[in-house]
């Protein structure tokens, strides 16, 4: 027998057998995967693999929404491969654990998976090529999760990832155009790779259940955005049908009806790769092209894509990036601890109808229009309540459905001026921002039904309205609906204060201008690239001192 | 350290206390026994000036940590000239995430070195028990005499919070014994008129500065005393309910030095809250009497409550509006302040300022730096204001939302043309659209 082993292994390793493992991670797709066309390359075997641990999901901080995305994302995936006679086999537990399980047991010889440039990620990763090598299986990986090859644009910027979006649009636009994306992985790679699928592969490997996750799911509402690769690419079509539609490719100004989830937004299928960002990308550029019969189209055409590349490029080399002590990048500002005050924001409970029907919209469905994010995001800082923006992050986290961990800390950083040199002077009134955002009011009854009987003059500010009106809307503020739980004006002068005081202590400036305390950093007084400018005498002015 | 020192070591023996005579015998011994040694064993004979100049670099932990080195550090470490100037952290760890100055460190101090003290500062955070172990503190300053005294909250104003005469009582304690206060910051406290007129009884000859905004338990007369008083005030912060025709004129008095500059807040209670007016020949004489003086007015208001602002000229020089503000009321701003320096708008509205902000570019001609946050300018409007203002301009921070593309100039171009007529590379600030 032993002799008969020998043999064959030595029969095995003449012919060399591919056992390919895909292991899907984010890209949650089957076009433009560049990685599992390797895993398919020259394969003989290959099986696709998600693991999960569902033990971890009680104790992450991810909430509903997010995982009925994910899950609803896998079934979309395992629908697509069997359509090609494959499956997708989802396995418990954790990598570390599963892997050398499933390297002996499948005999693997080939690991692929994308790219992940996320710090946690890459240590992740690390581990997991290592313990590869040891188990004599190759690793592939391949980059598609973001347009570009972020270390080339740091390398770009003096070896030190651009600070300031402006500097990170001035490099993108001197690289070479994204690499094009791949098409879908067909049937006829997929013949030539068999998926041995076993009659147990349901109990072994199925899509777990939100309730087998420990969620309860009686008074679940539908989901707003259904989760997976196929809803993705049906939402690409139409985003762009709407884009020709209006003919207008600028960045639209916002009206009320945006604050509403859009049946073409896309940001959360970006965030768990269901929809690539290349194939966006192209698609929008050919229709910028085809529309316009010009040339190139501007940055600004592919606006949420580069904020996105923006920020992974920001963190990919700082694991410290979503926190403020220890993240080189992030001002050290005297926040706040303030549970009770955080609990009343996060569960919409402020007192301040705008705030708190953001906070329900982004609950219940798990995505709000940027705007909306601004605002909370500057309430819960800078705005009024000084309170970290390290929480603020936490609760998106949880329940926003695009909230990348780069994007996601980098736009916190961003909004509540801790980072990227902003200014501070501009604050987002809760009452007054919200009153020229939707004057209808309607998206406050919509998310906030106590309220809806009140009209549109106090809608905004019901604690103002006389006692009668209250009584005739059947709402009492106070009773029916918390009163606010600050003074705007007053927290937001003493905040203006306590920002300048921070910022006057980084740039030592003693003067005073409210605009000239944030420091100017040098990256931006960089003469400009094209020569189509005659502008520059130099640098920039330094502010005066 | 420097090399070059050591040859002098020993002959410098002045300033060195007797612990060094040791330290040279003992530097003998080790020169005998280890030549690399000699140079490290000469550290301890440092004179003590020079150790003074080199831990006044240090900050306060690692001088803690130099301290423990020998007696002659140890010594040197509580010399009076590194502690004339001290900040007191006090955090609580429930209500912040700052470390605070260790309570052992604060009874030292208070014990060897608080008529060393010069320049204090408090640093509280929004927790009651912060603010009242600063009053602790201050109650013990007895000793004290100092020049500079702030009173800062990091976070929510917890001294509010406080019992008022626990907070005056400790407040007067420095008032009475410091007698040459020359910098005082103690906003949002429950100072009063009475303990202004302590402060004033004995510090009259050296206040320069008082920052006191948000202190409600003020009035009109408690404030205009220091100004009938202090005539060497040059810096003042306060509320606009403090402000009084009588106050300008105590502060353009011929025994008045020129003032530097006049902070005001302007803070609405209450909407449809009613504020009184300042005359014209107020603010006048202000002017007559400082010409450089800068006047820095914060607008907290509502859009209806600007009724009696900017009727008449006033000299303000940096304007903030913290809430919306009106167009109309940019309209006048135009017409009335001419001394305008920075003007930073947090939000308007949904109609654009293009006639406005050409009026203050022709009219404002002292502009230097400008802010718009929640606004409409047309581009065709904005490049013509940015083409008035000229190189003139070194801070313009535009949010990208504000400027409206017309049949002119799209949002891509604009840029160019604005960076064109500042003479530097422009952009408008951005938000994250995701």
């Amino acid at each position: 027998q032993k002799a008969l082993f020998c043999i064959s292994h030595a029969a095995e390793s003449a012919i060399m057998v591919v056992n390919s493992v895909h292991w899907f991670r984010k890209c949650l797709r089957l076009h433009d995967n560049p990685a599992l066309q390797e895993a398919l390359n020259g394969a003989d075997t290959v099986r696709c693999v998600y693991i999960l641990d569902p033990w971890f999901a009680g104790a992450a901080n991810v909430g509903i929404n997010r995982w009925r995305f994910l899950l609803e994302a896998l079934e979309d995936l395992d629908n697509s491969l069997k359509k090609l006679n494959s499956r997708l086999f989802v396995v418990r537990g954790q990598p570390t654990e599963v892997f050398p399980r499933l390297f002996k047991e499948w005999n693997v010889t080939r690991l692929t998976f994308e790219y992940d440039p996320e710090p946690y990620g890459k240590e992740r990763d690390g581990a997991i090529i290592k313990m590869a090598q040891e188990f004599g299986v190759e690793a592939v990986i391949r980059n598609s999760h973001t347009l570009y090859n972020l270390d080339r644009i740091i390398e770009m910027n003096n070896n030190s990832p651009p600070l300031t979006f402006k500097r990170f649009q001035t490099i993108v636009s001197r690289l070479e155009l994204p690499r094009r994306p791949l098409p879908p992985i067909t049937r006829q790679q997929m013949d030539k790779c068999h998926t041995q699928i076993g009659e147990n592969h349901d109990l072994l490997y199925s899509i777990p259940s939100l309730e087998e996750l420990g969620f309860r799911t009686e008074d679940l509402s539908p989901a707003v955005w259904r989760g997976g690769e196929s809803e993705a690419l049906d939402r690409l079509n139409k985003h762009l049908d709407k884009k020709v539609w209006v003919a207008n490719l600028e960045h639209p100004r916002v009206n009320t009806c945006s604050l509403y989830a859009s049946p073409t937004g896309l940001s959360p299928y970006l965030r768990f790769g269901c929809l690539s960002c290349r194939v966006l990308y192209y698609n929008l550029r050919e229709l910028y092209m085809k529309l316009r019969k010009r040339c190139s189209p501007p940055l600004s055409l592919f606006g949420q894509l580069l904020w996105r590349e923006f920020f992974y490029t920001a963190a990919t080399n700082n694991p410290n990036f979503d926190r403020m002590e220890g993240n080189p990048i992030c001002v050290q500002i005297p926040w706040d601890q303030n549970p009770e005050a955080l609990a009343k924001w996060a569960e919409g409970r402020t007192g301040f109808p705008w705030i708190d029907a953001i906070m329900t919209q982004l609950r219940q469905e798990g995505w709000i229009h940027h705007l909306a994010r601004h605002a909370v995001a500057c309430f819960l800082t800078r705005g009024d309540l000084w309170i970290s923006w390290e929480s603020g992050m936490k609760v998106f986290e949880e329940l926003l459905l695009d909230a990348d961990w780069s994007v996601n800390a980098g736009s916190w950083m961003w909004l509540s001026c801790s980072a990227f040199f902003q200014q501070f002077f501009h604050c987002y009134c809760p009452v007054g921002f919200g009153r020229r955002t939707d004057p209808s009011g309607d998206y406050i009854r919509r998310y906030i039904p106590i309220l809806k009987d009140y009209p549109n003059r106090y809608i905004y500010e019901p604690w103002n309205a006389p006692e009668s009106l209250q009584k005739a809307a059947n709402c009492v503020v106070g009773v029916d609906y918390p009163k606010p739980m600050i003074n705007h004006a007053e927290g937001s002068r003493l905040n203006i204060e306590r920002m300048k005081q921070v910022y006057q202590q980084l740039s030592h400036y003693r003067g005073l201008s409210l605009l000239a305390s944030v420091p100017t950093i040098q990256e931006e007084a960089e003469p400009p690239m094209t020569d189509e400018s005659q502008t520059s005498s130099g640098p920039g002015r330094r502010r005066p001192d | 350290m420097k090399r070059g020192l050591q040859g002098n070591e020993q002959e410098d023996g002045g300033g060195t206390s007797g612990g060094c005579q040791k330290t040279l015998k003992r530097s003998r011994k080790q020169r005998r026994e280890n030549d690399l040694e000699e140079e490290g064993a000469r550290w301890e004979c440092l004179p003590q000036e020079i150790l003074l100049h080199i831990f006044q670099y240090l900050p306060l932990l690692d001088r803690a940590y130099a301290s423990q080195v020998c007696r002659g550090w140890n010594q040197a470490f509580h010399m009076p000239e590194l502690w004339r100037c001290f900040e007191f952290e006090l955090n609580q760890p429930a209500s912040s995430y700052l470390k605070a100055t260790h309570p052992d460190l604060i009874k030292q101090i208070i014990k060897r070195h608080s008529n060393h003290l010069q320049y204090v500062s408090f640093k509280v955070d929004s927790s009651r028990e912060s603010a009242e172990a600063a009053c602790d503190i201050l109650s013990q300053l007895v000793n004290c005499s100092l020049k500079t005294l702030g009173l800062i909250s990091t976070a929510r104003p917890s001294f509010m919070e406080l019992p008022k005469s626990h907070f005056i009582s400790a407040l007067t304690v420095v008032f009475v014994n410091s007698k040459s206060l020359s910098s005082l910051k103690i906003d949002d406290t429950p100072v009063d008129d009475p303990s202004l007129k302590v402060l004033v009884a004995n510090n009259s000859d050296t206040l320069k500065l008082l920052k006191m905004s948000s202190c409600p338990h003020v009035s009109p007369a408690g404030i205009l005393c220091v100004a009938d008083q202090c005539h060497g005030l040059r810096e003042l912060a306060l509320n606009y309910h403090l402000l009084s025709d009588e106050l300008l004129i105590a502060l353009s008095s011929e025994k008045h030095v020129h003032l530097d500059h006049l902070r005001i807040d302007v803070v609405s209670e209450n909407p449809g809250q009613q504020f009184h007016t300042i005359k014209k020949s107020s603010w006048d004489a202000m002017v007559r009497h400082s010409p450089k003086f800068n006047l820095v007015m914060y607008f907290f208001l509502y859009e209806d409550e600007f009724g009696p602002f900017f009727r008449d000229e006033i000299p303000v020089t940096h304007l903030y509006f913290g809430r919306s503000v009106s167009k109309d009321v940019l309209g006048r701003v135009g017409l009335t302040c001419p001394r305008l320096v920075e003007l930073v708008v947090c939000a308007n509205g949904l109609r654009p300022l293009d006639e406005e902000l050409i009026r203050i570019a022709q009219r404002c001609t002292q502009l230097s730096a400008i802010g718009l946050g929640e606004c409409e300018v047309s581009c065709s409007a904005f490049v013509e204001f940015v083409k008035m203002c000229g190189d003139r301009l070194t801070q313009l921070s535009i949010m990208e939302e504000v400027l409206v593309p017309d049949h002119r100039y799209g949002l891509d171009d604009i840029h160019w043309e604005v960076s064109k007529h500042l003479g530097r590379v422009w952009f408008p600030d951005m938000m994250p659209t995701w």
